[in-house]
């Protein structure tokens, strides 16, 4: 006899109380990336070279900062889920993992805060 | 873990490399390095927040020879890890899984990241250097 509810099958989560979540969000953030990521080319193609004053104005256009603050959210997302797989699948003392895990969790979000911060300061500081 | 007597499959060295596995550990190690490399964006964007002075070191320093080759580096992993990603939700929708299919849309992913690495690479030149 299983004390399964119906409503656990339905929700399909498992053991893991996760279900498709991480699999899925790898996906929505690869998406929302390929616009990005073009973008983002143009952008570094455009900032090649230049000084202080036509970089600084480059990054302090509104469609600029806008574009660098989308990117940066959807690639440390979508890092951190990527990366999360790679120590998942190849490290494997109990410590190493755990350490590993909660490392690349906040240097996901560490990175991803200050560059926005100093993307910030560049659009409204000046 | 503790059993350390069960059979163990053969490891990877023992079997030809296909360009499918290649490009598979290819996606992994351009995604590591470009999850590292994002130091690097948020060196750049903290350089121009931090002024002038900062700024033309940081400049300096990327567009040295060993920063150049650094960012070309950078650059072929972003634009490899963009075209196998395609290629990937292009296999999640369901589509491209025969081999010779597999083999044609990875051959076109190693192309096309190198010729959008170049292209990339003559335009920013071009347009400045």
């Amino acid at each position: 006899m299983s004390l399964n509810t119906p409503l656990k099958n339905v929700r399909g989560l498992g053991s893991a109380k996760d279900g498709t979540e991480h699999w899925w969000m790898q996906r929505v953030t690869a998406i929302a990336l390929v616009p990005l990521i073009v973008a983002f080319a143009v952008i570094v193609i455009r900032a090649t070279g230049a000084d202080y004053a036509s970089a600084s104005a480059l990054l302090a256009n509104p469609i600029v900062t806008g574009i660098i603050i989308l990117l940066v959210v959807a690639t440390m997302w979508h890092a951190k889920l990527g990366l999360q797989v790679v120590i998942e699948d190849y490290v494997h003392g109990h410590a190493a993992k755990l350490f590993l895990m909660f490392a690349n969790t906040y240097g996901c979000w560490i990175i991803g805060l200050v560059c926005v911060l100093a993307q910030l300061k560049i659009a409204f500081g000046g | 873990m503790a059993n350390s007597n069960r059979p163990l499959s053969p490891h990877l060295q023992v079997y030809k490399p296909q360009i499918t596995s290649v490009m598979s550990i290819f996606h992994r190690m351009t995604g590591v390095a470009l999850g590292v490399g994002t130091l690097f964006l948020m060196w750049w964007l903290v350089s121009v927040a931090a002024g002038p002075e900062y700024y033309a070191f940081v400049a300096e320093i990327a567009g040295s020879i060993i920063g150049r080759l650094v960012l070309l580096g950078f650059t072929w992993a972003l634009f490899y890890h963009l075209c196998n990603g395609l290629r990937h939700l292009y296999w999640d929708a369901g589509w491209g899984f025969e081999l010779e299919s597999v083999t044609r849309s990875g051959w076109l992913v190693v192309v096309a990241s190198v010729v959008l690495t170049v292209v990339a690479w003559a335009v920013a030149y071009g347009m400045g250097g």
